[in-house]
């Protein structure tokens, strides 16, 4: 009996904990979230990836019930939310400055939800030091929030949104005041918490990788709009636009008239070179502009002329050392500058290619993603 | 953007009503006709005439601006230098002394202020007058500037005077050069401060002027320890406008001064 | 050098002018009253030497001092000044806190604005401040004839010269004071903290209680002493507003000193009323710097 794999969303007969139905919010003649539908399901950790200003935070703080939707409906468990005030609704929330208050103690920061619920005393002890524990912060329990370190911080945080046992987790860039160490192993953590506790999370950030990182499903935003819902790995191998493309990880984008017999694409790009293949389930009209999209990682750079689909000769411009990898910049006779990755196994005094070196770069007919947009 | 709730609004109306009513009173009855000031009895600019001619007032309006120029002058010089000992010199004998002294004057009643320069003056047997006068509101006035010039120089960034100092400048000139310009805003606000405090001052003046010497405030408040009087009601107004201008000027000047600067950076950045 | 001279002017300055002259107070609280000129004895001659400055010191007593625990006039004037300076204070308080907390919540581009009404009557003369309630206050004034045209009073009011009036000018003169630290606190107020707040479950009334006014509390202290400490000390108000049976200790001080030419008895007069705002002077102190390390 092969595995279950964690995939509601497949599933026609699961039914969604969060619902957005044509949610559009407005802040004047601004337009925040442009009519959107969206389902999150219970146990998800849900990422909402974006630029500064693409919606994702009105998003979460709807949500919350800070703000209210202009037009349409949100559902919780199948239940419209939109009347029901923040302090009422089973949503917590994680914020992005953390809004410890500064006057009470780790513990009373944790306490503070619980004491709201007009629970007896020895349920709240019981809960604050599960909480604790949690987090590992039982150390600092009767500290005041700036006598703890950041990362410290951050925990209290996610226990005290966590304490009332919340259906619903909204975490606004959680990890954005970490530095990049402890951002990763805090990622981990959180991903930890959330598979111990069941809850559903739903997170905020403009970090790719953190979303790719945490999350079950990530939905890329832009103007308001969402772009792009799916997994990370759908997101980062088959992007449904330019746009999502290269705002998740390193791209080459080849713009090209599209030539379709089939399931094979041929894609004139440029006077007077051999046109580029690749195969697409989608359907594209003789002539069509299109974008081929081609991750670096999946180019091979090599002195000798290779066999392949795609085979191109030019020049390093550059090459950006990154320690496990480097990437190369290739410059071709028609302008085109083309990135290609390659992992270093070998140490760097013994690296093959230098500056100036005349290379052909090559990948497969199906490394590459056609997009229409 | 956050809309104000009813009770915020309600707070606010009630609390400038609180604040400038009083003070809108006294202007629109300082036109009146009648003598009596509980009665409207027609408009008339007849007792700002009559204080036009009432040359004690006059006087008195002399000695005191003559008295509050020399006080913020002075004041502003010892001020801002104690401002700099404060924030810069950490370490020299009996400095908590010299920081409580800035300190306490702000704190201290006025009736004590004034008595204890009394009694020095009167000890070393000078004569009371002018000079007194501007010895004492000097003392008080200096602490407001060097509080004001302090919190200046404590957000003040360092580095620039090091800097400075880096690129062969000596101290006096990377004061001159450097620091001044910066802090000159709190200069300027420390002057106005104390000027204002120098005018407004009834307490210590009646301590230390002399027969000679009576200011403004002096004259006012055994004015007004009658009653109220129009005339008096004329002079507010006229102080009143004064300070409005003033201030209203002042911070369109600043505001203007901050578009500008915030137009510039923004071409800048376009650039 | 130039360093010395930079230290040495506002140090001498504030040595001769702040300094010897509190001194000189305290000494003469320690004197005799007499009919002279100066009137009081001893007077210190330095021409007499070693010997003199003996017989001088043997000469000083407390015996002002104890001439104010005596006679109940002191006392009395000590515990109303108490009394006046305490109830002004809360009531300024009620009154500045809501103006303040309205003040933290308006929009950000009318905060300036806010400021620069609350700040204006400052650079107003304080006299004209006080002054301008005596038309308002009066027998026959603006306040009784409206209260009597509302038909909510059959008579007018006896309000001016008394400690009410007293109260009514303190609140009015010092409402800045309290009004600009609160604000600041208020201001300073991380939003986000009222979120979540009610994120966790609190109504906006009780994330008031439980969240703004502890956090408030430091500016809240810092004005009230702001119009407590000079509120002890007031002589203008009451003496504009006040009635005679108005006592307060800076009015008595200055009719001490003035109509009865008692130098002496001002100077110890003076003393006591410091020795009572150094408590409230160093926990201020202490409230602002918490607060300076609180921030740090």
């Amino acid at each position: 009996m092969p595995q279950t794999v964690f995939a509601p969303w497949d599933d026609p007969a699961e039914k969604p904990l969060i619902q957005f139905k044509g949610v559009t919010k407005r802040f004047g003649d601004f337009t925040a979230i442009d009519n959107i539908d969206l389902d999150i399901y219970a146990r998800e950790f849900f990422a909402l990836l974006g630029p500064s200003g693409c919606g994702k935070t009105t998003l979460m703080r709807m949500l919350a019930g800070f703000e209210t939707p202009t037009e349409g409906k949100i559902l919780l468990s199948g239940q419209d939310i939109g009347p029901v005030p923040p302090n009422q609704r089973a949503v917590n929330m994680m914020f992005q400055s953390y809004a410890l208050f500064p006057h009470l103690t780790i513990w009373d920061n944790i306490a503070f939800g619980l004491r709201r619920e007009g629970r007896d005393k020895a349920a709240i002890e019981a809960r604050v030091e599960e909480m604790l524990k949690l987090t590992r912060l039982a150390k600092f329990a009767k500290r005041k929030p700036h006598q703890i370190s950041g990362g410290q911080r951050q925990r209290v945080a996610l226990a005290r949104s966590l304490a009332k046992a919340p259906k619903l987790l909204l975490l606004d860039e959680p990890l954005g005041a970490l530095d990049r160490k402890l951002r990763e192993e805090t990622q981990f953590e959180l991903m930890d918490i959330q598979e111990k506790t069941g809850t559903t999370f739903v997170i905020v950030t403009h970090d790719q990788e953190e979303a790719m990182t945490v999350a079950s499903r990530v939905a890329v935003m832009d103007e308001g709009k969402l772009m792009q819902v799916s997994t990370p790995d759908a997101i980062y191998e088959a992007p449904s636009s330019v746009y999502v493309a290269d705002f998740i990880g390193d791209v080459n984008i080849i713009e090209g008239k599209a030539h379709q017999t089939g399931t094979k694409l041929q894609i004139d790009w440029a006077e007077g070179q051999p046109a580029l293949s690749a195969t697409t389930t989608k359907n594209f009209d003789l002539g069509q502009t299109c974008y081929m999209a081609i991750r670096p990682e999946k180019i091979a750079i090599s002195a000798d002329r290779p066999s392949g689909a795609n085979v191109l000769q030019g020049e390093i411009l550059d090459i950006a050392y990154l320690g496990n990898i480097s990437t190369y910049h290739v410059k071709l006779p028609t302008g085109h500058v083309i990135k290609a990755q390659q992992a270093n196994t070998r140490r760097i005094s013994r690296r093959e290619f230098t500056w100036e070196d005349k290379v052909w770069i090559s990948w497969t007919d199906t490394a590459a993603v056609v997009l229409a947009q | 953007m956050r809309r104000l709730s009813g009770f915020n609004v309600v707070s606010l109306t009630l609390g400038f009503t609180f604040l400038y009513l009083p003070m809108v009173i006294l202007v629109i009855y300082s036109f009146n006709e009648s003598k009596l000031v509980t009665v409207w009895a027609g408009f008339s600019t007849k007792w700002y005439g009559e204080l036009m001619r009432n040359e004690a007032f006059l006087d008195a309006a002399l000695v005191t601006l003559k008295v509050a120029v020399m006080t913020s002058t002075l004041a502003t010089i010892l001020g801002t230098c104690a401002a700099y000992v404060l924030v810069r010199i950490h370490r020299f004998p009996g400095r908590t002394l010299f920081a409580g002294m800035t300190y306490a004057p702000l704190v201290m009643p006025d009736v004590i202020l004034g008595l204890s320069l009394l009694l020095l003056f009167i000890g070393i047997g000078l004569d009371r007058g002018v000079l007194t006068i501007v010895l004492a509101h000097t003392t008080f006035a200096m602490c407001y500037v060097s509080v004001v010039v302090t919190s200046r120089l404590v957000a003040f960034d360092e580095s620039l005077e090091e800097a400075a100092l880096d690129l062969g400048a000596t101290q006096w000139e990377t004061f001159r050069l450097i620091t001044l310009p910066i802090i000159a805003p709190a200069v300027i606000s420390g002057w106005l401060l104390s000027f204002t405090l120098s005018l407004d001052d009834l307490v210590i003046a009646s301590f230390t002027a002399g027969p000679s010497s009576t200011t403004l405030p002096m004259k006012i408040f055994s004015a007004v320890r009658l009653g109220v009087s129009p005339e008096i009601n004329a002079l507010s107004t006229i102080m009143i406008a004064l300070v409005t201008v003033g201030v209203i000027t002042a911070s369109l000047m600043s505001k203007s001064a901050a578009i500008r600067k915030a137009k510039d950076e923004k071409a800048a950045a376009r650039a | 050098m130039r360093r010395l001279i930079l230290i040495a002017i506002p140090y001498l300055w504030l040595l001769a002018l702040f300094l010897i002259p509190f001194l000189i107070v305290v000494k003469i609280s320690l004197s005799d009253t007499a009919l002279a000129r100066p009137p009081y004895f001893p007077q210190l001659d330095l021409a007499t030497g070693w010997q003199g400055f003996v017989d001088f010191l043997r000469e000083l007593d407390f015996e002002n001092f104890t001439f104010l625990t005596t006679d109940d006039l002191y006392w009395k004037a000590y515990l109303s000044s108490l009394k006046i300076a305490l109830i002004s204070t809360a009531l300024t308080l009620l009154v500045g806190f809501p103006i303040a907390y309205a003040m933290a919540r308006a929009p950000e581009e009318w905060r300036p604005t806010l400021m620069m009404l609350v700040i204006l009557p400052f650079w107003t003369s304080f006299l004209i401040r006080v002054y301008s309630w005596m038309g308002i206050l009066s027998q026959g004034g603006l306040l009784n004839s409206f209260l009597l045209w509302l038909g909510l009073i059959s008579e007018p009011l006896t309000i001016l010269n008394t400690d009410t009036a007293v109260y009514i000018g303190i609140v009015y003169t010092y409402l800045p004071f309290m009004i600009l630290p609160v604000y600041a606190a208020l201001e300073k107020l991380d939003g986000s903290l009222l979120e979540a707040a009610e994120d966790l479950g609190c109504s906006r009334t009780s994330a008031f209680w439980l969240i703004t006014v502890p956090l408030s509390k430091q500016g809240v202290i810092a004005g009230c002493f702001l119009v407590f400490i000079p509120a002890m000390g007031e002589f203008v108000i009451p003496s504009l507003l006040g009635g005679s049976q108005t006592l307060m200790i800076g009015k008595v001080l200055y009719e001490e000193f003035f109509s009865n030419r008692d130098w002496p008895v001002a100077s110890a007069v003076a003393v006591v009323l410091l020795l009572i705002l150094i408590i409230p002077i160093v926990l201020f102190q202490r409230n602002e710097q918490k607060q300076r390390e609180s921030e740090g």
